[in-house]
């Protein structure tokens, strides 16, 4: 007999949303895994926010099919939510409550919740616990909104932008927590806008954009398919002084520059991507002393998540 | 060539047992976390129990009905009193305080929240109907410990006084829902209050108004419900028209409820 295939924790094909005649989501397909983190990037109002109200069972979507273990979370809801945690946002909790009350709360919608206590002093909330969220800072109001959605022990758990406003100590208890997750098994949808988190965090990245899947794949995959060259992996950055007399790039330094590989000029600033061994770095410093040029940085970095994420989505402001 | 059957096609694996509570269970524990809500907000507070106890008062002891034109046939002031500050009460508790304050659990993202856990939206309305009957439930045995101490004579017919407590408590929480799910929640908290005092003022929730727009008041809800708790509280009756007036409001909140309620305040 045929091995029987465990449900997917997420499987989103051809998703579309609409506000009014607005198209949000424009036939978005993805699939989470367990034991594996999924980031899903795009710039603000690319549509990740909506692809998961859609996927939780918020949104009415206009067409394509949502399910979560094999169900439908529209119309099989308490037990799709029963399986799932969803930290929103904008946190979501009620005001006028303090941390340890309003998870108690939560925590009696399961069956078998995670004990209260120890959650929170894992996330380092009964450090605030006296005080009512209102009066929290919007970091301890983040791990607030991550303890409700693993209060309920999910198989599935959709983060967005779980780090956003937190300090660097508790970003990286939050990063320790997405791991232990994945180690148990469970499937993580994280989205954020910070790439070292989800360079760092991430198994498989989806990167969307006016509402589309643009880009998907591991961080590994994504920046060698999306470097000029494939297997082009560095990027050299040259800023010129701005000091008066100091001379820009001209039209020489760049035609010379370019000779190393394709170049990026925006201002005083020049990026080269190549592969860089140490006769290309030297050819490129030998033009700038050519040009009479003393530039304020010369660096050479691996490109990044962030780097490919930038040459996907553009530069320019939204 | 083998004898051995054919293997079975491979069909999809069950769902893992999913983690969610009773419904039972989900709802009381919502309801309960709704009554601690309204008991330690102090405006609701006062809203709910200060106002009505305040008017009751104020009401019974002085000539104020008198003066607004009050039937001086329709009993003792304290009876007259006691019949509009149950339906006040109502409005406070189930309209204006449900209204207010869905609309800025709405704006926080909370309602939200809770669509995303097993409570689901069926159970975060009923959690918040069965708070807001316990509250009443509370205002009512104050109100009438309160309306005794005062000289409360009247022969109440009971079912009367509950059949009108639940039907207004579900057309008010319906309409309060409705307007919170639908408005901002500035606008809201302005309507809500705006409406309140209006109904509470005018709109036949305290006395009876005269003439053509007693007769307006009659099919609105407010109206329905000081009728309907007059006739159960000064006549003994029950007042079938006004509380089929409240079902049908609860029934047009309910459905504007489902057409165009919505859980994201942003």
């Amino acid at each position: 007999m045929s091995p029987v295939p465990p449900p997917q924790p997420l499987d989103i094909r051809d998703l579309r949303v609409d506000f009014g005649r607005i198209r949000a989501v424009d036939g978005v397909s993805l699939s989470a895994e367990p034991g594996r983190v999924l980031a899903l990037l795009g710039p603000n109002g690319a549509g990740k926010s909506t692809t998961i109200a859609a996927a939780v069972g918020m949104l009415r979507p206009a067409g394509g099919s949502v399910r979560i273990f094999g169900l439908d979370p529209r119309t099989a809801h308490p037990r799709t939510a029963g399986l799932t945690g969803v930290m929103l946002q904008d946190g979501g909790l009620p005001m006028a409550s303090r941390p340890l009350a309003a998870l108690t709360h939560l925590s009696r919608l399961y069956a078998d919740p995670l004990p209260v206590g120890p959650l929170a002093e894992r996330l380092g909330i009964t450090a605030f616990a006296g005080r009512s969220i209102r009066r929290l800072s919007g970091g301890q109001r983040q791990r607030v909104a991550l303890a409700a959605a693993l209060i309920g022990r999910p198989r599935l758990v959709f983060l967005d932008e779980p780090t956003a406003g937190l300090d660097p100590q508790a970003a990286l208890a939050v990063a320790e927590v997405i791991g232990e997750l994945r180690a148990d098994g469970v499937a993580v949808v994280l989205t954020t806008h910070d790439m070292a988190d989800a360079q760092t965090l991430a198994d498989e990245v989806t990167v969307v954009d006016h509402g589309r899947v643009i880009a998907h794949g591991t961080v590994a995959e994504l920046i060698a398919a999306h470097a000029p060259g494939g297997a082009v992996t560095s990027e050299l950055r040259i800023v010129m002084r701005a000091e008066p007399g100091s001379p820009g790039p001209d039209s020489a330094l760049l035609d010379a520059l370019a000779q190393l590989g394709p170049l990026d000029a925006d201002g005083r600033e020049v990026r080269i991507r190549a592969d860089f061994d140490a006769a290309r770095l030297a050819a490129a410093a030998r033009a700038l002393a050519d040009a009479g040029v003393r530039p304020a940085v010369f660096s050479l970095a691996e490109r990044s998540l962030g780097d490919v994420f930038l040459d996907l989505t553009g530069r320019s402001l939204r | 060539m083998s004898d051995r059957p054919a293997p079975k096609a491979a069909t999809a694996a069950a769902p893992p047992a999913s983690n969610e509570a009773p419904p039972a269970r989900r709802i009381a524990a919502q309801a309960a976390f709704e009554v601690r809500s309204i008991v330690r907000n102090g405006e609701q507070l006062l809203l709910s129990v200060l106002v009505p106890v305040g008017v009751l008062i104020a009401l019974s002891t002085t000539r104020i009905l008198d003066a607004v034109g009050a039937d001086p046939q329709a009993g003792p002031r304290v009876d007259v009193a006691t019949a509009g500050v149950l339906g006040l009460a109502i409005a406070s508790t189930a309209f204006a305080g449900q209204a207010i304050a869905t609309a800025f659990e709405r704006r926080y993202g909370v309602l939200r929240q809770l669509a995303t856990t097993p409570l689901g939206a069926g159970g975060l309305v009923l959690g918040k109907l069965i708070a807001v009957c316990a509250v009443v439930a509370s205002q009512f045995a104050l109100i009438f410990a309160i309306a005794a101490a005062l000289g409360f004579s009247a022969h109440v017919s009971v079912p009367g006084v509950l059949l009108a407590g639940v039907l207004g408590t579900a057309s008010l929480v319906s309409l309060a829902l409705l307007m919170a799910g639908t408005l901002r929640a500035e606008a809201t908290l302005a309507g809500a209050n705006i409406v309140w005092v209006l109904m509470a003022g005018a709109g036949g929730i305290l006395i009876a108004p005269p003439g053509l727009w007693g007769q307006i008041t009659a099919i609105l809800p407010f109206g329905a419900l000081g009728d309907a708790m007059r006739a159960a509280v000064l006549a003994g009756t029950i007042d079938w028209p006004a509380l089929a007036v409240m079902a049908i409001w609860a029934v047009l909140g309910v459905a504007g409820c489902r057409a165009w309620f919505s859980f994201d305040g942003r």
